[in-house]
């Protein structure tokens, strides 16, 4: 580097620096602002429900078995039409779900026969125990729709026979 | 007043003024750099930061405070010790304000000197650091500040022998009444702007700042001489580095920007602190700038620079200024 350029360019690099503080800072201040998630992005686990308000969820612990990191636990319980959770003979008496453990790969979804447990693109689960940081079902169960009981439901005998709907029936007129 | 008294009073002030502008030059230094690269910087702890240094600092009195096994206990210890008394005490001579009110040693006749020396000395503590530790990135970053503060003193000391030759006084006071307060273009950087530039560059490398700041470069030497430091040994390797920011800064407004010097200090003297206080403030900013700007220059460069350009330049302005002044050229010499 020459004294021209130590002249012409220095200059140059300083000025180019000091530009930037026209410039709006690019930080996103986490807490309170967040950046857009993808609708896809697998975060935290929710334990969907039905729109009648029955959890999806039929405690079969199939997620557990495809969990690669062992995170799930699941303990299932018999329904009843006086204390039914969910459709079928079964619900999850216990949902427990590590996330020091969950590696976020989405099998669980994948192997759910019901669609109960989705990844949905919601807050990151955070800690400061390792206590805390063990989701139980109250945690990951959403909330029922608007103006519909929350289970345990009264039911009327046979309604909720099956724990997965069969398929329609196949219209033979077409 | 009794003159220890007044001292002591004088000191106890300085002090405060120092440490406090120690603790809020690093916030200065991380929000002026954030804006520098569209970021935020630090703005959590209280309003827009300002607790930030109230928080570096508890955190670092309550870390456990390591020494390793086969470290020399007694330079390990005196080493921290060694950074920070010279960066505190280059105050000394510093004329603050006008009159010898705004200043601690008043006035005395070889301030460059004193200067010089006290700014030669803070290197003892960086390399002895960085022998103590028995680490070899302690060793390495030892080394290379005394190599590097070496090489770059001669240039810092010629550049200032000039300012020296300009004012025929060695009295950081009298240096100050030389540019002429007053008139701007009184002032040495105008004068001397070879001088000038050569010390802005040998100050930066005698402090170890970016982009000279191979001693401690975290790629290759991890925290450099401080690598074995922590906890509030490292608090004072910290505080000597940025107090002597101040103290540089302070020297340079002094040498070339006319001191405390500026309209209205006959009327209002206090209003020359001010003046003095901006002067530092723009010299800081400008140096903070700097780090942002720069890469780190390269080792064999770094002694290039030094040995090759800058201290043969700085003889030659010596040697031009003196033959200007005993030509009895206008405005070289008084």
């Amino acid at each position: 580097m020459g004294l021209k350029d130590v002249l012409t360019r220095l200059p140059v690099g300083f000025l180019t620096v000091l530009k930037t503080l026209g410039r709006k800072p690019v930080t996103i201040q986490y807490p309170e602002q967040q950046k857009p998630m993808s609708a896809r992005f697998r975060g935290r686990h929710q334990l969907k429900r039905y729109e009648d308000g029955l959890e999806r969820c039929i405690g079969c612990a199939l997620c557990a078995a495809a969990c690669p990191a062992d995170a799930i636990y699941v303990e299932a319980a018999e329904n009843t039409n006086e204390a039914r959770y969910s459709p079928g003979e079964r619900y999850a008496k216990v949902y427990e779900i590590n996330m020091l453990r969950c590696i976020f790969c989405g099998y669980c979804e994948d192997a759910c026969p019901t669609n109960a447990i989705v990844l949905e693109p919601i807050e990151f689960p955070t800690g400061y125990t390792r206590e805390s940081m063990i989701y139980t079902k109250a945690m990951l169960l959403e909330p029922p729709p608007p103006g519909v009981p929350d289970t345990p439901q009264q039911t009327p005998p046979g309604k909720y026979d099956r724990a997965i709907l069969p398929f329609p029936p196949i219209d033979e007129s077409v | 007043m009794p003159v220890l008294l007044e001292a002591t009073l004088k000191s106890a002030v300085l002090l405060f003024v120092l440490l406090t502008g120690f603790a809020y030059l690093t916030v200065l230094e991380r929000k002026f750099i954030a804006r520098l690269q569209a970021r935020i910087g630090p703005n959590r702890a209280g309003p827009f930061g300002l607790l930030q240094p109230v928080a570096d600092g508890l955190k670092l009195i309550f870390k456990e405070s390591v020494t390793p096994a086969q470290a020399d206990k007694p330079l390990y210890f005196l080493a921290p010790v060694l950074v920070v008394v010279p960066a505190l005490i280059l105050f000394a001579v510093i004329p603050v304000g006008k009159g010898p009110t705004f200043q601690l040693a008043s006035d005395i006749n070889v301030g460059a000197l004193y200067v010089v020396g006290v700014m030669g000395v803070a290197v003892y503590g960086i390399t002895l650091a960085g022998w103590a530790s028995n680490n070899k990135y302690a060793a390495l970053g030892g080394l290379r500040a005394s190599a590097q503060v070496i090489s770059y003193e001669l240039g810092l000391g010629l550049s200032i022998v000039a300012v020296v030759l300009m004012a025929s006084s060695a009295s950081l006071a009298d240096i100050v009444e030389a540019q002429m307060p007053g008139n701007i273009l009184g002032w040495f950087i105008f004068r001397q702007p070879v001088a000038a530039a050569i010390f802005a560059v040998t100050a930066m490398a005698e402090l170890a700042r970016a982009p000279f700041d191979l001693v401690e470069a975290e790629q290759e030497l991890t925290a450099g001489f401080m690598t074995e430091y922590s906890g509030m040994k490292f608090a004072l390797f910290f505080m000597g580095e940025y107090v002597k920011m101040i103290a540089v800064s302070a020297l340079f407004t002094t040498f070339f920007l006319g001191g405390w010097s500026g309209p209205f200090v006959n009327e209002f003297p206090a209003l020359s602190v001010v003046y003095f206080a901006v002067k530092v403030l723009a010299c800081l900013l400008l140096m903070i700038w700097t780090r942002a700007t720069l890469p780190r220059i390269r080792y064999d460069r770094l002694m290039a620079l030094g040995w090759k350009v800058l201290t043969p330049v700085a003889i030659a302005n010596v040697i031009v200024t003196a033959l200007l002044i005993v030509l009895g050229v206008p405005g070289f010499g008084s």
